[in-house]
């Protein structure tokens, strides 16, 4: 067994290695601009893109013309709501709908900086507190839907916790309202089923690196019926991608891309057997040796391989330091880790301060094993019960003294 | 030696019935065309470089460190993480050296087409001038420049700037820029000027010293953007030496032109632009990476291969530039030998180093519109195209053959090749022997 322990799924995967062997002709052999259109290297190039297109489509239940392919979730979700806006949030294009906004606090921070700078661009965006499990519900929805509700966004499977919106039900609803539909499905996508049609869903961002493709390439989903959704371009140049995103296609990473997209179809109930089977053994393994174990998340609505627990009486830092050298986990996303900020996302559902940073996301992937789980919760016991021992708040909390009550003098 | 007969009246079909083969003169003949034809020589030549570049093996070997065992988020704060930051650091090193520039003025985009779509429309909303509602400040774009700098910059004109387009100087053939006239549009309310290095058409090389000094003389606060996704590789990029010092720049760059991979370039911002304190505001946001100027989860694969091509383009540039230099003048003498009403539209001349770039030529064929040729070389495996890849999806005519005072007519018949480091004069004599197979036929349609 090769340590760190690679358990940091939802900060990104690696490429498998069918999914390089897909890549790598196109890197030297295949290495045509897909856009060339006189000679067989931009064919070749050009068909191959193709098929990546369709297994993106296939996976999502799209057809291949409403997939438009980025440089990964973020810039696709730039696409989907700057898009939006500009095309149905002023007079300029036609159809009017309005600039109201519904997301949730609880989203990726691309989400919510797109729309902090759509409130400054004279967008009004309200942002839903989850419950406490990290979930949005179809009825807080409902309840915040106004004549000029543009777009609901939300995330669909939720990066730092693994909560799992009620999309189909959410979707439903706007498709009532008249209301576009957004869904971060960059942690859900390959994952879970998914099904843009039947999930009611009008645009959806996905990214490669996420599902064991490369990194640099995503795809927005840009519904074509019922309703057809239209979006103002924001790189522009050449008109590539139907006009939606211009630039030259990064062709070998779409191969990948595609070839990702391809294996999680073709193994997706195996998979999501196979890393629900090792979450739930990790947890388990877990909390039969330690108590005071919370789990940030919903239990009933989990992506399989996401797993966000807060370890009480231990203090973040000195449990990650504690671990770092046998697991590669994080704490918070990997987009925020930087800051020690407590995550944005335990916050807005609740969670204290002290539980969420002593929290860490275990993400399970498709190359992970029992003995690895067993290993992780192994170094967890013994870092928690060490840190533990030293901890006089455990100590007090032991002997039934509720913290809550204690004044504490200061300095 | 194969068959050898009389060309009498060439009529189309003829050129599918040869495309095994090539075309000659038989020495000490002037009569009658003959072509002789060979055993097959398809070996496939390539001269769109400008299109993209294969990726070499050197770089190639470089990304796969991170598609395999180094695969962490450089944003995650565990090892694999922090060793993907690392070699991202190492990368911006490399791309900021060899540009002579600091390191913390480079940005990593998706390719040229995002780098320029940031520069245009970044810098323009940074410099900004007034209030909403008021003229936000007027724009200068050369002539010739990419759709991703026409369009970004059309797309400003919504936000209350004033774009105006530069010209190309009526008084040469070889397609300069007319800065007495870009000067002479130049205000006091300028805040953006782009103008490319290198036209990937048909390789004029613009003065952008000269450019840069107007700006400073007379619209000093104006940012000056470079397009140099033609010239990486092949000229050497110092925004210091090609800049005049008191402007601010930055330069556009993609990796797929110079062996590197698709899907990854930069904007590189001059030491003068980061003196200055600018940064161009984002294009997209989110997510922190990159001072949240271009956030999103980097691409490291991309990112490390571009690192190594532009390492390996940039570490000689005078063995580039003759074995360019060679290519570019071996197929235009075998053009003009071989292939009878070709025009070069702007032919090497040795003593123009400093107007042109070798790397890229483009022709005017005589008869049948460019597709046709295209179609006809392809068959015979030599890869060429009629301007940029970008335009040949859009079947529109080439604004920069239209500046160049092409009549519209004749923007349909040009041909482009374009060439790297690894292409030999062979290869050029080769593709216009097998052009002059079928020359004859395709003239006259």
């Amino acid at each position: 067994m090769k340590t760190p322990i690679y358990l940091d799924y939802q900060a990104t995967t690696p490429v498998d290695a069918r999914v390089l062997e897909a890549m790598l002709p196109y890197f030297t052999e295949h290495f045509g601009n897909a856009a060339s259109r006189n000679h067989p290297f931009g064919w070749k190039a050009e068909e191959a893109v193709d098929t990546a297109r369709e297994e993106v489509a296939k996976l999502i239940g799209s057809s291949s013309k409403e997939v438009v392919f980025t440089s990964g979730s973020t810039e696709a979700i730039n696409l989907a709501l700057k898009g939006a806006v500009e095309m149905y949030g002023d007079s300029d294009h036609g159809k009017v709908k309005g600039r109201h906004i519904i997301t949730s606090l609880v989203e990726h921070k691309a989400v919510l900086d797109v729309c902090k700078h759509l409130e400054k661009n004279g967008c009004d965006v309200t942002y839903l507190t989850p419950d406490k499990t990290g979930r949005v519900s179809v009825e807080q929805i409902a309840e915040a839907m106004r004549e000029d509700t543009l777009m609901v966004a939300l995330i669909w499977g939720n990066n730092e916790i693994g909560t799992i919106n009620p999309i189909r039900e959410i979707g439903a609803l706007c498709h009532e309202k008249d209301v576009l539909f957004f869904v971060d499905g960059t942690q859900a996508v390959g994952k879970i089923p998914v099904d843009v049609y039947a999930d009611n869903i009008d645009l959806m961002c996905l990214s490669a690196h996420k599902m064991y493709g490369p990194k640099g390439v995503g795809a927005l989903f840009v519904r074509r019926r019922q309703p057809r959704v239209r979006l103002v371009s924001q790189i522009d140049g050449g008109g590539h991608e139907r006009g939606m995103r211009s630039g030259t296609l990064n062709v070998p990473s779409l191969v990948g891309f595609g070839e990702a997209c391809r294996l999680c179809r073709e193994n997706l109930e195996k998979e999501m057997a196979h890393t629900t089977g090792l979450r739930v053994r990790l947890e388990a393994r877990i909390r039969a040796s330690l108590d005071e174990v919370h789990l940030n998340g919903n239990a009933d609505h989990l992506l399989p391989g996401c797993l966000n627990l807060s370890f009480a009486y231990v203090e973040g830092e000195s449990l990650l330091m504690g671990i770092n050298n046998s697991l590669a986990v994080s704490s918070g996303s990997a987009c925020t880790s930087a800051s020690l900020e407590p995550s944005h996302v335990l916050r807005a559902m609740g969670v204290g301060d002290d539980l969420a940073h002593s929290s860490i996301r275990f993400g399970i992937g498709r190359n992970t094993t029992e003995e690895e789980v067993d290993f992780a919760a192994d170094r967890i016991i013994e870092t928690v019960k060490r840190l533990r021992d030293l901890s006089p708040l455990y100590e007090m909390a032991l002997e039934g003294i509720d913290l809550s009550s204690v004044e504490w003098a200061g300095h | 030696m194969g068959v050898v007969f009389h060309l009498g009246k060439p009529h189309a079909s003829f050129a599918h019935s040869i495309k095994a083969g090539h075309s000659e003169r038989r020495p000490g003949t002037k009569g009658p065309r003959v072509l002789i034809i060979l055993p097959p020589m398809n070996d496939p030549i390539y001269l769109d470089h400008a299109a993209t570049t294969r990726v070499s093996p050197s770089v190639a070997a470089t990304m796969m460190r991170a598609l395999g065992d180094e695969y962490g988020n450089p944003s995650s704060r565990h090892p694999l993480g922090s060793n993907a930051s690392a070699s991202i650091e190492e990368a911006r090193r490399a791309v900021a050296s060899s540009l002579g520039t600091r390191s913390e003025g480079v940005l990593f985009t998706s390719g040229g087409t995002e780098a320029n779509n940031l520069a245009v429309i970044g810098f323009a909303r940074a410099l900004r001038r007034g209030k909403p509602g008021t003229p936000s400040g007027h724009i200068l774009i050369g002539p010739t420049e990419h759709p991703s700098i026409r369009a970004s910059a059309a797309s400003l004109t919504e936000e209350g700037f004033e774009v105006e387009v530069m010209q190309l100087a009526r008084s040469d053939k070889r397609g300069s820029l007319d800065i007495v006239d870009a000067a002479a549009r130049m205000r006091e309310d300028t805040v953006f000027v782009a103008q490319m290095l290198v036209n990937n058409e048909y390789g004029t090389r613009y003065d952008i010293a000269r450019l840069s000094r107007a700006i400073a003389a007379r619209a000093p606060k104006a940012h000056l953007h470079v397009d140099a996704v033609q010239a990486l590789g092949k000229i050497e990029l110092d925004p210091a030496g090609l800049v005049d010092r008191a402007v601010s720049s930055s330069f556009s760059l993609s990796a797929h032109k110079i062996h590197g991979p698709k899907g990854v370039g930069a904007l590189v911002l001059s030491n003068a632009c980061l003196d200055a304190k600018r940064l161009p505001l984002p294009i997209i946001h989110g997510g922190g990476q990159q001072g949240d100027v271009r956030p999103g989860t980097e691409n490291v694969p991309g990112i490390m291969g571009f690192g190594a091509a532009i390492a390996a383009a940039t570490h000689d540039f005078e063995a580039t530039g003759k074995a360019l230099v060679t290519a570019r003048k071996a197929l235009e003498s075998a053009l003009t030998e071989f292939v009878p009403g070709v025009r070069v539209l702007i032919p090497w001349s040795d003593d123009q180093t400093a107007t042109m770039a070798p790397q890229v030529v483009s022709i005017l064929v005589p008869g049948a519109p460019s597709e046709v040729w295209l179609h006809h070389l392809e068959e015979l495996g030599v890869y060429a195209s009629a301007g940029s890849a970008c335009q040949a999806k859009k079947h529109e005519l080439s604004p920069a053959l239209l500046a160049l005072g092409l009549t519209s007519e004749e923007a349909r018949r040009v041909l482009r090749f374009s060439f790297s480091s690894s292409t030999t004069a062979e290869d050029c004599t080769e593709a216009a022997r097998r052009m002059a197979s079928v020359s004859s036929a395709l003239a006259h349609l």
